[in-house]
């Protein structure tokens, strides 16, 4: 079933090459520092953490992120989510712990090779956007150019690229403070690939705004990630948008990664009882894939059928009067399997 | 644990209280016992501090110097490097080019014309503002003009356009460097905390002596005065930039350099402005009080007026630091609060060009027309006469009235009062500010109090800070109870709070030396007129706080007493006023402190207090003693604000509030 999993999403994550992993990184508050240190890593429990007067923001956190994919870091206030996310791109300095761009740790690059890197390869959103006041949108996109000295009429070409990609066109003379919320973060996230950066940083991007606006960012996110595929590192407290986002999704609970595994994985086989506290609400529905359920065959007929990699509720509509076997097809159109129409219905009625 | 511990604390101040008490009692009506060292500080005890600060700075202005080149060499060169731009700017501004001198003189090029500057001025405030500023502007630049006061308020406007500039550069950078490390930062806040609390005479001193009498010692006593406000706007600033804008900065790969101007310096630009309002009016302030030094202009005019007793004259200049005043301060204001708000393009590159053909067009006019340049002497109006004859006319028709208040004031309270303070043994009334201390905030606050005490009374300045302390109490008292209760009147009706805040905001404004002049009409020189200016002047952060104290009430306690079915009295005593307490005592400090910087200039109306050694000081050019009884008056106003800041503190505490 695995096998045929994979090949049914044609180019799962696993398939790809690691783009970024982290090893074993801990980021410490507190006075005693050293005697954090002097402690092996079977004696760093929270209770003795506690004991030496510590907060481990971010425990062991330990992962690998395939090229393309959307990895989404999730948690409650305080869980260090956004801490792991500042370890990552060192705009906090972990305590301990490797993270690896490629080849290179970034904990051991030297300021110019760290700049550099910053420059070219990420881009980053910003929760409460961190817009430049007193610059136009257009000048805002244009920042990271302007800061690596682009010339200046390129830059603005590539600005207003970018201007008409996040659907602000006739906006770019505007001050941020003219723009809404949603606005707001349209240009935010049209800075932050200014560069076209390989790794997209996402800092609860849509936490400051309202529900509507949030799902048309949300969409503009999965539309920009499919025609130019980044690796993406997306932070929320947001369990729905994590679901409809993610790749893969890894649970934070006071500092410590609880589990990790795509939207299904976690709704179907919760590792501990917080995450399944915290997934209860999810209908299996949604996050159920058609290739977890189907039968697979090599030699099931082409023509009409549904993505393997569709959820249960987006094909919803068809399992009401569809035939009792629904042929399933891979994202290249090749009939991988056949998809029993009670399966499909019985997943569907476990979440109502 | 942190309970027990309190309660502790408590059961030990709860019996320290009652031993301390009675002994306290006793030592009261010792008093009048005390041998004579006790009751006035002995002749043996006083160190002659201000010798040593008179010789110390006398040999860094005259023999101090390394290889050659001494100290006066620098302050010299500084003195002529200040002089230049100054001259410069009063040609443009005030004077004109002018060659030869005596009856030889004769003007080469006009000055800038007086309705070019007013047009092009009241352009900028109308592209700020709107038409009301505008209109305010172009009023101001008439009376300025056609009252004769243009020359002085120009060269005044050339001080404090050059003063400011200075400091805004000076106090960025040493704010820049503030903000980055915090060993600079802590240090440059001790400087500042008590340049805050030196009496402004204080700065004229070392100045004086290093760089002589002139405009260039001016320029420089007023920088040092408004440094410490820009030093602190710009490290405020700076750190209200949002971490996730610096976090920007650091993905975007900044350099240090593009950080800070390219979106540091930028973000913090709506607080630079609000700072740039507080230097321009202390600058203001300053150049004026600074005539005393040879900077000119309306300050100069005024002190002339006050010796010849010429109110009118006086007054009229007085209405023309007003003037100036105003529009200074409200169109940096609108300039503050339009960056605040975003509000941008407003001032477009046709309005420069607008701006530079009114001033050069009137100003090539003038050629041919001279009055468009400056106007005639004998066309300028005046109303000098007018308030000289309303002046005689009071104290002719209300002398008795006007002198039976003055009077009865002087001899019922005031006078009682000093000399009350005067004969009490000054070990008593250290004790008991000591005694204060330590029950308002613990042994720190009392060991600071004794230090300060000491000071004073080591240096021999013990019976002038009486004096001073005496008009400050009465003055704050009036002030307080006057202003307080009115702010509090008016916290209850908002229809009332713009019209209020617009006016403490414009009394706020006015430079201190015009506070005298409406006093000095109508009750002459003395301590009665210098209680007078002192009380007007203290009584705006009076009704400020009291409004504010008001406002800071949590609306739930509010409604919870009301639906506990509380009086509208009852309400006030037990919720309102308590809840109000710390703001209101630190309305009381700040009353203390407008009234000692205000207490200092009264000196020019003939007090006998420390304000007045530094005057005297000031007009013999004796450094030593001036720097030290200023330092006084810097003590007794760090007396006072430590009691009362450990009272508010105290009073927060106990309110369980966190504001304060």
């Amino acid at each position: 079933m695995l096998d045929a999993k994979a090949a049914a999403s044609g180019d799962s994550a696993l398939t790809r090459p690691v783009a970024l992993s982290a090893e074993g990184v801990w980021k410490v508050f507190g006075e005693h520092k050293a005697r954090f240190a002097r402690r092996s890593l079977s004696e760093r429990s929270a209770e003795a953490l506690t004991k030496d007067g510590l907060v481990g923001a971010v425990q062991d956190a330990t992962f690998q992120i395939a090229q393309g994919e959307v990895f989404v870091i999730m948690g409650l206030s305080g869980s260090g989510k956004s801490t792991l996310l500042r370890c990552l791109t060192r705009l906090t300095e972990s305590t301990e712990g490797r993270v690896f761009y490629g080849d290179r740790d970034i904990m051991t690059l030297a300021d110019k090779e760290l700049v550099k890197l910053r420059r070219t390869r990420m881009g980053m959103v910003f929760q409460h956007f961190a817009l430049l006041p007193n610059r136009t949108v257009l000048s805002n996109i244009a920042f990271p150019l302007e800061v690596q000295g682009v010339a200046r009429d390129k830059a603005k070409a590539r600005a207003l690229e970018l201007v008409e990609t996040v659907g602000l066109s006739g906006r770019e003379g505007r001050f941020p403070a003219e723009l809404s919320g949603g606005q707001q973060q349209r240009v935010g996230i049209a800075r932050s690939l200014a560069t076209d950066p390989e790794f997209w940083f996402l800092d609860e991007p849509f936490s400051a705004l309202d529900p509507l606006i949030r799902a048309d960012l949300q969409t503009e996110v999965l539309r920009l990630q499919k025609t130019q595929t980044r690796t993406v590192v997306f932070v929320t407290h947001d369990l729905d948008e994590a679901i409809r986002l993610a790749d893969r999704v890894a649970i934070m609970e006071g500092g410590r990664i609880v589990q990790i595994g795509t939207p299904e994985e976690l709704v179907m086989q919760p590792a501990t009882d917080y995450v399944k506290r915290f997934v209860a609400k999810v209908s299996p529905a949604r996050v159920v894939r058609v290739s977890s359920l189907m039968q697979p065959s090599a030699d099931a007929t082409g023509g009409a059928g549904v993505s393997a990699n569709a959820t249960i509720s987006e094909i919803a509509p068809l399992l009401i009067s569809g035939p009792e076997e629904i042929s399933v097809l891979a994202e290249n159109g090749r009939p991988v399997g056949a998809l029993n129409r009670m399966r499909a219905l019985e997943t569907l009625a476990a979440g109502a | 644990m942190a309970d027990t511990f309190l309660k502790e604390q408590a059961r030990a101040r709860s019996i320290g209280d009652w031993i301390a008490l009675p002994v306290l009692i006793a030592v009261i009506f010792a008093a009048p016992f005390f041998p004579a060292v006790l009751t006035s500080v002995p002749n043996w005890a006083i160190l002659p501090v201000s010798n040593w600060v008179g010789e110390g700075l006398n040999w860094l202005a005259r023999d101090a110097g390394i290889g050659g080149v001494t100290f006066a060499d620098v302050t010299r060169a500084l003195a002529a490097a200040a002089e230049a731009p100054i001259e410069w700017l009063k040609i443009v501004l005030a004077e004109g080019w002018v060659t030869g001198a005596g009856f030889n003189k004769v003007q080469a090029a006009p000055p800038l014309s007086w309705l070019g500057v007013t047009l092009a001025v009241a352009l900028v405030a109308l592209r700020l503002s709107g038409r009301g500023l505008m209109l305010l502007t172009l009023v101001a630049g008439c009376y300025l003009a056609l009252f004769g006061l243009w020359v002085s308020a120009m060269t005044t406007l050339a001080s404090v356009l050059l003063c400011v500039v200075t400091a805004l550069v000076l106090g960025l950078a040493i704010g820049i460097r503030a903000y980055r490390s915090p060993r600079t930062e802590a240090f440059v806040r001790a400087v500042m905390n008590v340049m805050q609390t030196v009496p402004i005479f204080s700065y004229l001193l070392p100045t004086l002596l290093l760089f002589g009498y002139g405009p260039s010692a001016a320029l420089f006593a007023t920088v040092v005065y408004a440094l410490p406000p820009m030093v602190h706007a710009t490290v405020l600033a700076l750190r209200s930039v949002p971490q996730e804008t610096l976090e920007l900065a650091r993905m975007t790969g900044c350099s240090r350099a593009q950080t800070l101007w390219k979106v540091e310096l930028p973000v913090a630009v709506p607080r630079l402005a609000i700072g740039l309002n507080q230097v321009v009016m202390m600058t203001l302030n300053m150049v004026i009080i600074a005539s005393m030094i040879g900077a000119g202009g309306l300050g100069y005019d005024v002190l002339r007026a006050l010796r010849r007793l010429d109110f009118g004259a006086g007054f009229e200049a007085g209405m023309g630091i007003v003037a100036l005043a105003v529009v200074l301060d409200r169109l940096t204001q609108a300039a503050a609060h339009n960056q605040s708000t975003q509000a941008v393009g407003l001032w477009r590159r046709r309005d420069t060009a607008l701006a530079l053909a009114l001033l050069i067009f009137f100003t090539l006019i003038s050629f041919v027309i001279p009055s468009l340049g400056l106007w005639p002497d004998d066309l300028t109006l005046t109303t000098a006469p007018f308030w000289n004859g309303a002046v005689s006319f009071i104290n002719r028709e209300f002398y008795e009235p006007l002198d039976a208040i003055r009077t009865a004031m002087l001899l019922k309270v005031m006078n009682p009062f000093r000399d009350l303070l005067l004969a009490t043994p000054w070990t008593l009334i250290g004790l008991l500010v000591c005694s204060a201390g330590y029950w308002l905030g613990g042994r720190r606050a009392a060991l600071t109090v004794a230090a300060l005490l000491l000071f004073i009374a080591l240096t021999g300045y013990w019976e002038p800070a009486m004096v001073s302390v005496y008009l400050t109490i009465l003055a704050v008292a009036i002030a307080l109870a006057i202003g307080l209760p009115f702010g509090l009147w008016v916290s209850s009706r908002p229809r009332l709070h713009q019209p209020v805040q617009l006016v403490l905001d414009t009394l706020q404004t006015l430079p201190t030396l015009v506070y005298l002049l409406p006093a000095v009409m109508l009750f002459r020189n003395g301590d009665f007129s210098a209680l007078i200016a002192v009380v007007s002047y203290a009584i705006a952060p009076a009704v400020r706080y009291g409004m504010a104290g008001m406002k800071h009430v949590p609306s739930e306690r509010v409604e919870a007493a009301a639906m506990s079915g509380c009086t509208p009295w009852q309400t006030f005593r037990f919720v309102r006023l308590p809840s109000a307490m710390p703001t209101l005592l630190l309305g009381v400090n700040q009353t203390v402190m407008m009234a000692l910087s205000m207490l200092v200039i009264a000196a020019l109306v003939g007090t006998r207090e420390l304000g007045q050694e530094v005057y005297t000081s000031l007009t013999r050019g004796e450094v030593g003693p001036g720097i030290v009884a200023g330092l006084c008056v810097a003590c007794i106003a760090l007396i006072a604000d430590t009691l009362l800041k450990s009272a508010a503190a105290r009073a927060a505490r106990h309110e369980g509030d966190i504001h304060a």
